[in-house]
């Protein structure tokens, strides 16, 4: 089982359950590089899709400060990677891997992400 | 066979002991050398010229010069502790006070000076004290915790800085002078006076031209009374002696070297005393024929003595006594020839006693050259003044220009590029500007980082920092060298640049500047910039369409996202007026929806803990109850603070609330490269601290007087006035023209008073391009305001009534009745905030407006 770490205030969010696909959003209201907030399972997940079509889900959770915010970031790009960054200290994060630009330290939770019969879904990476 | 090493022996760790063995390593000089340094104190050298800040809670590690304890090259041995009470010159040795002996083949004395304390009968009593080491300093401030009164004697620059050291540990305080005035060795009797002023009303007690007879003790030992001649004695806890300085020659005395007239190892130009294998540094030196009390000087003198013995010449011809300090509040500086000693020289002065300001400059008698100064109050002007005392560059034709206050048609700037290339920059590490501008134009210096590295300039006492800045930009410049300013990775152009681009292009969105004049996607600083420079131009709707993803944290939910990722929400309540009504509404909603309350530092009320998903519950009743966006989250107009004025108050002279509400109203909503704060006092009381504003009103019997480019913060500024008694037509209409001129031009994130210090012509410029219009762009600025102010609607309600843009709103898109739970409250003082890390908070569950939220 996974736990996810939130950084300074630690919830206890377990992902390993979440096994099946959830559905999110229908594909034609995720909007273009503005994230939205999810519940799957307990844990809060933010969706986003990209200029290109592709859509990623991490943890809405800054893990700097375990606040759940991610969703509400600027998405753009640094060099070739598209990029989400944290509203409240601005941490820029790899939107394809949840790798924290400017802190190896930090590191949001991947989720899964798909569109399948018009619908986002997202599961635990590891489920 | 390899030749011997050599065993070189520094007596005293200070900081001039620490420069030499840091020159003697920068020389290669271990290859052949063994070091030793044998310092008394225990602890290795620390900044002494920071001494005082040990009351401001620096460490003693904050001070060190060696944090470590040792020097990173083995051949340098430091021993602490370590007292030499013997020079053996036959024998080239030194004795330990525990009776070692150390051999030398070169010795180096840099064992400072010790404080002077004069004869008066009674000073072995407990509680006096000298100020010259962290030692003393622990031992004053563990005094003075059971003192009420404390005494300096010596009003010199050092007895000054010791009285404001008492004053901050809550003593009622006294300086005891011998001099008619205060630090007689720098300043004038005029500038004495004045900086008396400045000291007297900070509540320090003066006592200028008393001796001291006798200190008094009480029956425990400890120092009770100071009596003085003539005058009535001073009842005190704790004395501190500051009374000058000696040089510690008594070793040198001892083993029978050359000193002084007035004491001080005498040395030659490469600081070589009457021994030829011993030489002297710092404070215990006499160069010819002058003992320094300063840092400046003694680092000079540990790089000549390094070089000596590293067997070259860097002789030392003395050096520049210049002084610039911030003694009790109180910006002091005294230059070259400050007593005009030179024949026939003139001084001109400057006085003025309400803002306390006293300046002198002596010039030549043709009036052509500067030859030093005093200023007292105000020294700003010291930067750039004291490279030019005993140059030979000649003075602009009007030189009391330099001292007036900018207002009277001075503020002449001698800028960097006006100076010559010996003069110093730099006086702590002697830089000149000739070697700082090869550092950039050949040694690839690029950036202050850069030139302290390659040059040291700025290391020391970093005063002259801000012209080292200048002076690289104006370097850069010449060389081509475009400064950059790139935005981010996306746009090769700086905000300036971009708002001329939307200008001409009539691009209305992001996407099409991005297409054709940037790369990639964006990214948090150019999306926000652009979302700005969009409103400012076009005033729509922040969360439309594209613009909706452009915006920064704030700006997202229309919104301030606290820590734990809720919101606050500020109602604007233009100038601070508020009705009874109004104000039990904003009460009903913060109770309501549960939320913590509070008056802002700008005249108006903040109710924290929202979260996203109830904003526009909350709107809706706060619009419902004649209430709009406050913008506190934009980079926007926030408040117009007022004073109550003429209406009410007996001093007032115009209507203030009238006027703040006015311009509020004219304002709101208008964005800008950052946040836009103004207030409107009615009398020169100012009690609505509008010159702490971007744009500041002060009323007068004839009109208003308009501030321009204040701010509070972290490095506060005073506005600067644009203009005066203007009535109140003329008064929008300047703002107008400044708040558009500031829109277009400024960077982002650059507020109004960095913003015209960066402007060339400063002030004077601005004049002419807004109230004479010099570039012919008024009626234009005028025209955009005017735009504005005719398109504005409140963001707020446009957002309620719109349900494409609530769609943010919620917690999950896929539970949207689901409050997040990662956010709890704990109470506190009868009101919530956010659990911290380890406490366990109680969920909150809020629905909507319908359901009743406990207390937690
Ligand atoms: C709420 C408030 C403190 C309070 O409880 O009183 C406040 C809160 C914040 N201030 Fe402030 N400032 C508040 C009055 C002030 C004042 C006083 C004033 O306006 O008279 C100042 C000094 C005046 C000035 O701005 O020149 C002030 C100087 C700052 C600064 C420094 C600006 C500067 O130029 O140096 C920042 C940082 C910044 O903007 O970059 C800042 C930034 C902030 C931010 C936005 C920090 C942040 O990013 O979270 C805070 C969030 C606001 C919020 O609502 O969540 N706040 N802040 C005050 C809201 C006033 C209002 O009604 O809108
Ligand atoms: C409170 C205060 C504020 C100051 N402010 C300024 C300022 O703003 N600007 C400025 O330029 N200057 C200022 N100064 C002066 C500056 O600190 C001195 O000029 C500088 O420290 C001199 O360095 P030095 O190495 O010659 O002497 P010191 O720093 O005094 O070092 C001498 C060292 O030698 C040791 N020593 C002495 N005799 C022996 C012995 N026999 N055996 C072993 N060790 C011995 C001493 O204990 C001491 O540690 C200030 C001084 C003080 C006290
Ligand atoms: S600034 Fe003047 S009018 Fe306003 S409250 Fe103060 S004294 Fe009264
Ligand atoms: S003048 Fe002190 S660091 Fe440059």
């Amino acid at each position: 089982m996974t736990t996810l770490d939130s950084g300074l205030h630690a919830h206890p969010l377990t992902i390993a359950d979440v096994t099946t696909w959830v559905d999110v959003i229908a594909e034609a209201d995720l909007p273009t590089e503005v994230g939205v907030p999810a519940l799957v399972g307990h844990a809060p997940v933010a969706v986003f899709r990209t200029y290109d079509g592709e859509v990623h889900a991490l943890s809405n959770l800054d893990p700097k400060t375990g606040a759940s915010v991610m969703a509400r970031g600027i998405v753009g790009s640094r060099g070739d990677v598209p990029t989400v960054a944290s509203p409240l200290y601005k941490h820029v994060f790899d939107l394809r891997t949840g790798r924290c630009l400017d802190d190896e330290s930090l590191a949001l939770v991947r989720f899964e992400a798909r569109v399948s019969g018009g619908v986002v879904q997202v599961r635990g990476a590891n489920g | 066979m390899a030749p011997a090493r050599r065993s070189l022996v520094v007596l005293g760790h200070g900081m001039v002991g620490h420069k030499f063995v840091s020159a003697a390593l920068d020389r290669g000089l271990t290859a052949g050398w063994d070091i030793t340094v044998l310092g008394e104190e225990s602890r290795p050298a620390y900044d002494r010229v920071a001494l005082s800040t040990v009351f401001a809670g620096s460490s003693a590690e904050d001070l060190s010069l060696l944090p470590d304890g040792h020097y990173p090259d083995p051949a340098v041995t430091l021993e602490l502790r370590a007292q030499v009470t013997g020079i053996d010159r036959a024998a080239r040795s030194v004795t330990l006070a525990d009776g070692r002996v150390v051999a030398y083949d070169v010795l180096v004395l840099a064992t400072g000076s010790y404080p002077f304390v004069p004869p008066v009968p009674g000073r072995e009593a407990e509680n006096c004290f000298v100020y010259r080491t962290i030692d003393d300093l622990d031992a004053i401030r563990a005094a003075a915790a059971d003192a009420t009164a404390g005494a300096v004697i010596g009003g010199g620059l050092l007895g000054l800085e010791a009285a404001n050291a008492l004053l901050n540990l809550g003593l009622t305080t006294h300086v005891v002078e011998m001099a008619p005035r205060l630090m007689p060795l720098q300043v004038d009797e005029a500038g004495g006076a004045m900086l008396a002023r400045h000291v007297r009303s900070l509540g320090v007690q003066v006592h200028l031209g008393a001796s001291t007879e006798a200190i008094v003790a009480d029956e425990r030992g400890r120092v009770a009374q100071l009596l003085l001649k003539d005058r009535e004695p001073l009842d005190i806890g704790v004395l501190v002696f500051s009374a000058g300085i000696r040089p510690r020659d008594e070793l040198a005395r001892a083993c029978g070297l050359d000193l002084g007239e007035r004491g001080g190892v005498v040395v030659d130009e490469h600081c070589r005393t009457s021994d030829a294998s011993i030489y002297a540094v710092g404070e215990v030196a006499c160069a010819g024929g002058r003992v320094y009390g300063l840092v400046a000087p003694g680092y000079s003198q540990a790089e000549t003595a390094a070089e000596a013995i590293a067997g070259g010449a860097r002789p030392f011809h003395g050096a520049d006594m210049s002084t610039k300090l911030k003694l009790l509040g109180v910006d002091v500086a005294s230059f070259g020839d400050a007593f005009a000693t030179t024949p026939d020289a003139l001084e001109l002065t400057y006085a003025d006693p309400i803002t306390q300001v006293y300046k002198k400059l002596v010039v030549s008698a043709d009036g052509t050259r500067l030859l030093g100064g005093i200023l007292v109050g105000d020294a700003s002007a010291y930067l750039t003044l004291r490279p030019l005392a005993g140059a030979d560059i000649p003075l602009p034709p009007n030189p009391e220009n330099l001292i007036l206050p900018a207002r009277e048609g001075g503020a002449v700037g001698i800028g960097p590029a006006g100076l010559p290339d010996e003069a110093t920059i730099c006086s702590c590490e002697n830089v000149s500007k000739g070697e700082i501008v090869h550092a950039v134009a050949d040694g690839g210096c690029t950036s202050v980082p850069d030139i302290k590295g390659c040059t040291k300039a700025g290391t020391g006492c970093g005063s002259c920092v801000p012209l080292l800045k200048t002076l690289l930009e104006h370097e850069l410049t010449k060389a081509g060298v475009t400064v950059s300013k790139a935005l981010c990775e996306h746009f090769a152009y700086s905000r300036a640049e971009l708002f001329d681009i939307v200008k001409v292009t009539g691009a209305r969105s992001f996407s099409d500047v991005l297409s054709s004049h940037g790369t990639g996607r964006g990214c948090d600083i150019c999306k926000p910039v652009m979302a700005s420079i969009l409103a400012s131009r076009h005033n729509e709707h922040v969360l439309d369409g594209e613009r909706g993803s452009l915006q920064d944290t704030n700006d997202h939910l229309l919104a301030n996202m606290q820590r734990n990722g809720t919101y606050s929400v500020v109602p604007r309540m233009p100038g601070g007026e508020v009705t009874p009504d109004g104000l039990i509404a904003v009460g009903q909603v913060a109770k309501e929806f549960g939320l913590y309350t509070k008056v802002t530092g700008g005249q108006r009320i903040d109710l924290f803990g929202a979260r996203a998903e109830q904003l526009p519950l909350i709107w809706k009743q706060l619009i419902d109850a004649g209430f709009e966006s406050g913008h506190a989250y934009g980079k926007s107009l926030r408040t117009v603070k007022s004073c109550v004025g003429s209406t009410w108050c007996r001093f007032g002279v115009q209507d203030s609330v009238g006027m703040a509400v006015a311009l509020e109203l004219r304002y709101r909503g208008l964005r800008a490269p950052h946040k836009l704060k103004s207030g409107v006092s009615g009398c020169a009381r100012e009690c609505a601290e509008a010159r702490g504003k971007d744009f500041g009103i002060i009323a007068t019997e004839k009109g208003w007087n308009l501030y321009v480019g204040g701010n509070g913060g972290a490095t506060p500024k005073h506005a600067i006035e644009l203009a005066r008694d203007l009535d109140d037509e003329t008064l929008i209409r300047y703002i107008d023209r400044f708040l558009m001129f500031y829109i277009r031009t400024a960077d982002r994130l650059q507020r109004t008073a960095p913003w015209l210090e960066a402007l060339d012509g400063g002030i004077d410029y601005l004049k002419e391009v807004l109230v004479e219009d010099s570039l012919g762009i008024c009626a234009d600025l005028e025209a955009d305001m005017a735009k504005h102010v005719a398109s504005y609607a409140d963001e707020w309600a446009a957002t309620i009534a719109d349900p494409e843009k609530l769609k943010r709103f919620v917690s999950f898109v896929n539970a949207p009745n689901t409050p997040d739970p990662t956010i709890t409250f704990v109470d506190e003082r009868g009101q919530i905030r956010p659990t911290r890390e380890g406490e366990n908070g109680e969920l909150r569950i809020v629905a909507g407006p319908t359901l009743k939220v406990g207390a937690v």
